[in-house]
């Protein structure tokens, strides 16, 4: 009885510090989160899908913003995600020999922990500096360059919970590995693999650093990839860093879109990973 | 019974020896599989068996530290000489696995997977393919209706012969059966069991099972191995009931293993 008395005593301590822990992150992100909404729904009006960015003093919108920043997200996670899924299919199913796995492995994981400041200050260098012009190429390949680590990641990390029995099944029957791995492994673990490009899509939406040394700003609407491109982040960074009123509010907005933007991309992914759960 | 000397041997080992690493699993095994006929592999867990079978159709070959050597002749020709092309002589050689092992398609297209590897057949010819497969395996009843559906829906039973019609579609000569029937329940093995004995009018099978009783009921033929080495090998009514060896009346009665 004695022990069974201690036994609650200290599952009700470890309870209620866990508890604790959970109400003090809870309450910063509510903060957050609530500071967002009632500083940004007041800014969101029709003007900000429809307008351009204004000089200070005049209204205007984000329309320019947001077009560029989803040109620039898809065009690097377009180009991010084959080198991202190849790479990754490669350290998962041929890296079992020689040293190349082992090195590309480390390698992946010293880009995936890379400040992303890093990789806009490369991209600057090696990209705008020899074309002498900041373009939303150049903040699509950074962007692309955030992209890829992650991605190989989840790819290698995915195909590796794909039971080995089911590789052996399919050589079992006379196919070669190359038909095994895209008619079999690949296929097993679509679900997790699209997880983990959602996730870096959702991870370079609200990228700054590396877009402000690469495709810098507009304040014109432009598509054109090969010029400066306008995007939320950096608008976000140079508005809310003003003494504009206007601006601050227009600020306020683009960082609402961006939260609500990922917010729904991770229920789109909570989505894939549980149609995976009813595969297996 | 016939004896094993008057029959047309399949698969012959000689001199085989396996090795996972510097681990030397088997040692000198000489084996004589015939035709049409189910040999069990029996022995307690490590003794080689599983190692064996898998040496016979080469999936050792996918593992980079994982040698046979050795020959092992598949109608009288070295199958470990390096110089057959694995994927036609898996197509010869069928294997079901002790988990059943669905690929993530349709109950339809796990049958077509194996076929479209090896051969180019019509929409009509395919699903004749896919209908007589799962005919021989026991389960067209059960999926007639839900072809379209994917191979996890179905029990861990109806999963496990859906890997063997998977396996007999590709219509190979031998049918390699490594405990089959381990994870499923007494209905499910009776079931398996059945087919067994149905499928040796066709194919040559070999089977690896824990089971005593069912290698007993099963095989033709019987192999007691034993720390990588082949103690007995006979008909099976004789060494389930006079064993030559002491180890092997020792294993079979139950006295060890």
């Amino acid at each position: 009885m004695n022990l069974y008395r201690k036994r609650r005593i200290i599952n009700a301590i470890n309870l209620t510090l866990s508890m604790v822990a959970m109400a003090f992150g809870l309450f910063w992100l509510g903060w957050i989160l609530w500071t967002l909404i009632d500083k940004g729904l007041t800014a969101v009006s029709l003007d900000v899908f429809t307008k351009m960015t204004p000089p200070p003093g005049s209204s205007g919108g984000l329309l320019n913003a947001i077009a560029g920043s989803i040109a620039m997200t898809i065009a690097g996670v377009a180009i991010g995600t084959p080198i991202g899924v190849l790479a990754g299919t490669y350290l998962a199913e041929y890296g079992q020999r020689g040293w190349l796995a082992p090195t590309t492995r480390f390698i992946n994981d010293i880009l995936l922990s890379a400040p992303s400041i890093v990789i806009g200050l490369f991209v600057y260098e090696v990209y705008v500096a020899s074309t002498h012009h900041f373009s939303g190429w150049a903040g699509a390949f950074a962007l692309a360059l955030i992209v890829i680590p992650v991605v190989v990641r989840t790819t290698e990390n995915m195909l590796k919970l794909v039971p080995n029995g089911l590789r052996e099944a399919a050589s079992a029957l006379g196919a070669p590995q190359w038909k095994v791995i895209v008619l079999v492994t690949l296929r097993a673990s679509k679900a997790g693999i699209i997880t983990g490009i959602l996730l870096a899509l959702s991870r370079v939406s609200g990228e700054t650093a590396p877009l402000l040394f690469t495709a810098l700003n507009n304040s014109f609407w432009s598509a054109n990839m090969n010029a400066p491109m306008a995007n939320l982040p950096v608008v976000i960074f140079q508005f809310a860093m003003s003494p504009y009123d206007d601006w601050h509010k227009l600020a306020w907005a683009g960082s609402l879109l961006i939260t609500f933007g990922v917010l729904g991309l991770n229920i789109v992914t909570r989505f894939f990973f549980r149609s995976k759960t009813t595969l297996h | 019974m016939e004896a094993i000397n008057s029959l047309k041997p399949k698969i012959e080992v000689h001199n085989l020896n396996f090795y996972y690493g510097k681990y030397h699993a088997l040692r000198s095994i000489n084996l004589s599989m015939p035709e049409k006929k189910v040999t069990a592999f029996i022995g307690p867990s490590g003794c080689g068996k599983s190692t064996l079978l898998r040496t016979m159709n080469c999936m050792y070959a996918l593992y980079p530290n994982q040698k046979a050597v050795g020959e092992i002749m598949l109608d009288g020709e070295n199958i470990l000489d390096g110089k057959q092309d694995m994927n036609s002589l898996r197509a010869k050689i069928g294997m079901v696995f002790q988990k059943p092992t669905p690929f993530p398609m349709s109950i339809y297209d796990n049958i077509a997977f194996g076929v479209k590897l090896h051969e180019k057949l019509g929409r009509g010819d395919m699903d004749d393919r896919v209908e007589w497969a799962l005919k021989k395996a026991a389960l067209w009843d059960e999926v007639k209706d839900k072809l379209k559906q994917s191979g996890n829906s179905l029990s861990g039973g109806q999963q496990q012969r859906l890997c063997i019609a998977r396996g007999i579609a590709v219509k190979p000569e031998v049918l390699l059966l490594d405990e089959p029937a381990s994870a499923l329940d007494p209905i499910s093995t009776a079931r398996i069991e059945e087919l067994i004995s149905e499928l040796k009018e066709d194919y040559t099978i070999v089977i690896v099972t824990h089971n005593m009783q069912q290698a007993a009921r099963v095989s033709d033929f019987t192999a007691y191995l034993y720390l990588g080495e082949l103690i007995e090998f006979g008909e099976t009514t004789s060494i389930f009931t006079t064993p030559k060896q002491k180890a092997t009346e020792d294993y079979i009665t139950g006295r060890f293993g």
